[in-house]
């Protein structure tokens, strides 16, 4: 989608270029989408070494007393910790930990090498306090991907394995039954009447006279719920995957007020997983361990996605009804449903622009 | 240099002024720090098990707090019905009401603060939010337009009464070249609060009960009715129990305000309920869930239909001279008119905002104790303050507190 026929109307005002997001027009299926480039950036810090990488760097007066106030207090807490004489060396570290992560930034902020301090932050500190090991990642967006997602209700059963793998991928909340995933069961003849639905439903399925369709965080490439949001903790990735920094969250629900599509979470309780169920396989912003008071989403198994795997749900399905890809890739599944099926969005009036299709057989 | 000292000489008196007082003046503070420590044990709760402790949940994610802040920012949006007319139309019958709306200003806005704390999720990375050492999503997000409205409403309110009575308490007059141009800035800031208010719910395209233009327009009309409303009441008791006295035409005059602001307020209800009604479509669905309910929930059903009859019947009482200048009647209607508002600004405007939910799923809210604690304690801070305020002020005005008078 090109800012030229973009169906909504935003006004520039800060003055910031709007940075050209490496979207497709995939249903218009013109297949011109391989071709759009995505400018290089120069790294220039590469050249330099030691007190310059620090010193020599163009920075202004906000990042300056940002970095300024970041350094006191992680000063002061340093300080607090280490000239404490009763408390032991792991705890004065956990306490340390705990003073740096409290007074972090922002990811979408942080330069690669600080991304991966905190990651190892956030590893040592689950290893303090549990004695296990996790492996978090901090992965960036690679080039040319963009993310999307087909849905065939011709194909969907109702059998609900997607939603179990999503929460046992993304250790959601056991105690309040979190899911990012809701299937609905609709009456044939009906059509797609959303409120007669039942997203709750405890029988034998596939149920006589009734179709399934699903529904989560469609990652739309114009998303109400970032726009929203009052310190930018969530934001759209490179490769389109719509994200929440769990530790910048101040727990507003501003963004839950703002999504059309029912996508986001909220944990109104301090989040629950048994240990022996907690997948240690983790990404910074998706599947690792939430707090209370903060808000989680589907992030197409970040974790997954980034690593060249399908999402948890898509491998789940026994019925093949979930197709998941890079949108870049003309020859890729969801590219072909794109260009083959009819496919169709929902509340597509919103101008949302969701990366989520639905199509029949 | 001076100024330092008469300023430390003004907290010091205004200290004392405050903690003396009658038998009955004591128990209303005793009561009111009880029902604040109430509400802090109940927010002590509210941290401790996180959010879970309210009647919120995934459908409806806003409740009692949000409702709460809504309304009281049209409160708080009210002094300026009286600034209006006092400092720039130099009329000055208003003068001695004034200060006392600008102290109800300021404290329904610190009620407004309180209660947005109240319902975030992390208190503790609120700091996330300040410029410069965190990120602040301006202008993309409406709560950080409304961040800035609600401080700089505050800081204007605390500094214009301040800056006059610091010059009475010294025995001198007010400048006029000084407050003016304040006063009229609070005048433009104060639609402006209210109208970036009603733009944090007009502006999501995924809630169509919130998404209508008349939302910021009806925000104003009901504002102006119910601060001006409240006001009254707050004068009435301020001329029965304190020597300051308040002549009977200022209190005419301000319920004339209410009694137009009242009006239009009805005859935008009136464009709403015929846009909902006359040809319902999928978006009315929140309407009809308000006004006569979802098949069996039917939660909301007496709230609003009480807050319109209190509605009609206060415009009503108050659009008849005869009745308006009748000062019970009067007093009785801005009671009513003011409860009225409450409801419908309140959670009569924010919960149906999510029922239906984005895909139909109707799920009723109800506050838990909890929530209605933490909602007392918050609205006696909001008492508390603004006793002691108007409290000082009244004596500064009377002229009982002067510097180095009780020397």
């Amino acid at each position: 989608m090109s800012s030229n026929n973009k169906k909504w109307f935003s006004l520039n005002l800060s003055n910031r270029k709007k940075e050209q997001s490496s979207s497709c027009s995939c249903g218009n299926t013109s297949g011109q989408c391989a071709s759009q480039q995505t400018p290089e950036v120069i790294d220039n810090e590469q050249n330099k070494d030691g007190f310059e990488q620090v010193f020599d760097v163009t920075m202004d007066r906000r990042t300056a007393f940002k970095k300024l106030t970041a350094s006191l207090m992680i000063g002061a807490g340093a300080v607090s910790t280490s000239c404490s004489v009763i408390s032991s060396d792991e705890s004065k570290e956990k306490a340390q930990i705990d003073w740096e992560e409290q007074f972090k930034g922002n990811y979408r902020l942080m330069t690669d090498e600080e991304k991966q301090a905190t990651v190892e932050r956030l590893v040592r500190s689950y290893q303090l306090r549990t004695g296990k090991t996790i492996n978090m990642s901090s992965k960036n967006a690679e080039e040319n991907v963009l993310f999307g997602y087909a849905f065939n209700i011709s194909k969907c059963q109702g059998y609900m394995d997607c939603v179990n793998a999503c929460v046992e991928e993304n250790n959601q909340d056991r105690n309040s039954q979190m899911q990012y995933i809701r299937i609905h069961e609709m009456k044939e003849g009906n059509g797609f009447n959303f409120g007669e639905a039942d997203d709750n439903y405890y029988h034998e399925v596939p149920a006589e006279g009734h179709f399934y369709m699903g529904t989560q965080c469609f990652h739309c490439d114009n998303p109400p719920c970032t726009k929203v949001c009052p310190v930018k903790a969530t934001w759209k990735e490179d490769d389109g995957l719509v994200v929440i920094d769990y530790d910048w969250c101040i727990g507003c629900r501003y963004c839950m007020a703002a999504c059309p599509y029912d996508g986001r979470r909220f944990n109104w309780s301090q989040p629950e997983v048994p240990e022996e169920e907690i997948n240690k396989n983790q990404h910074y912003l998706g599947n690792r361990m939430r707090k209370k008071g903060v808000m989680e989403k589907c992030t197409f198994c970040v974790q997954r996605s980034r690593a060249g795997k399908n999402p948890a749900c898509v491998e789940a399905c026994p019925t093949g009804a979930r197709i998941f890809g890079n949108l870049l890739d003309p020859d890729s599944t969801i590219r072909w449903v794109l260009e083959n099926k009819k496919v169709f969005r929902l509340k597509e009036d919103l101008g949302t622009e969701p990366k989520f299709w639905y199509f029949m057989d | 240099m001076k100024r330092l000292f008469v300023f430390i000489n003004l907290i010091k008196d205004s200290l004392d002024t405050i903690t003396r007082g009658s038998k009955g003046y004591h128990l209303w503070m005793g009561f009111l720090t009880f029902v604040m420590l109430v509400g802090m044990y109940c927010y002590g709760i509210q941290l401790d098990q996180g959010l879970s402790a309210t009647g919120m949940n995934d459908s409806v994610s806003w409740g009692l707090y949000i409702s709460n802040f809504t309304f009281l920012v049209g409160v708080a949006a009210a002094a300026v019905i009286l600034v209006m007319p006092t400092y720039v139309l130099k009329d000055i019958d208003f003068k001695r009401a004034v200060l006392i709306g600008e102290g109800l200003a300021v404290a329904a806005l610190v009620m407004c603060l309180a209660f947005v704390i109240a319902d975030m999720g992390g208190p503790s990375v609120l700091w996330h939010m300040i410029p410069v050492i965190g990120v602040f999503n301006f202008p993309d997000s409406m709560l950080t337009w409304d961040v800035i409205a609600l401080n700089g409403y505050l800081f204007i309110n605390i500094s214009i009464p301040f800056y006059i009575l610091f010059r009475h308490y010294q025995g001198k007059e007010a400048k006029s070249s000084v407050y003016i141009p304040g006063a009229l800035l609070s005048v433009f800031w104060a639609v402006g609060i209210h109208l970036v208010t009603a733009f944090l719910y007009q502006g999501l395209q995924s809630r169509p009960f919130w998404n209508n233009a008349l939302l910021g327009p009806r925000f104003l009309a009901s504002a102006f009715a119910a601060g001006p409303a409240l006001i009254i009441l707050v004068l009435a008791v301020i001329r029965a129990y304190t020597p300051f006295s308040i002549e009977d035409k200022t209190i005419k005059k301000i319920s004339l305000v209410v009694t137009v602001a009242a009006q239009i307020n009805l005859i935008m209800l009136v464009s709403e309920l015929f846009k909902e009604f006359y040809a319902p479509t999928h978006h009315s669905e929140s309407a009809y869930y308000l006004f006569f309910g979802l098949g069996e929930k039917k939660a909301l059903l007496p709230w609003i239909w009480t807050a319109i009859s209190m509605n009609v019947i206060a415009t009503l009482l108050l659009t008849f001279h005869k009745l308006r200048n009748n000062f019970r009647v009067l007093f009785f209607a801005c009671t009513i008119l003011f409860l009225a508002i409450w409801i419908e600004k309140g959670f009569g405007l924010i919960v149906p905002g999510f029922i239906p939910g984005s895909y139909g799923k109707i799920s009723e809210y109800t506050p838990s104790g909890i929530e209605i604690g933490v909602t007392l304690g918050i609205w006696a801070l909001g008492a508390f303050i603004f006793t002691i305020l108007s409290k000082t002020a009244i004596q500064i005005e009377i002229g009982a507190l002067r510097y180095k008078k009780q020397k």
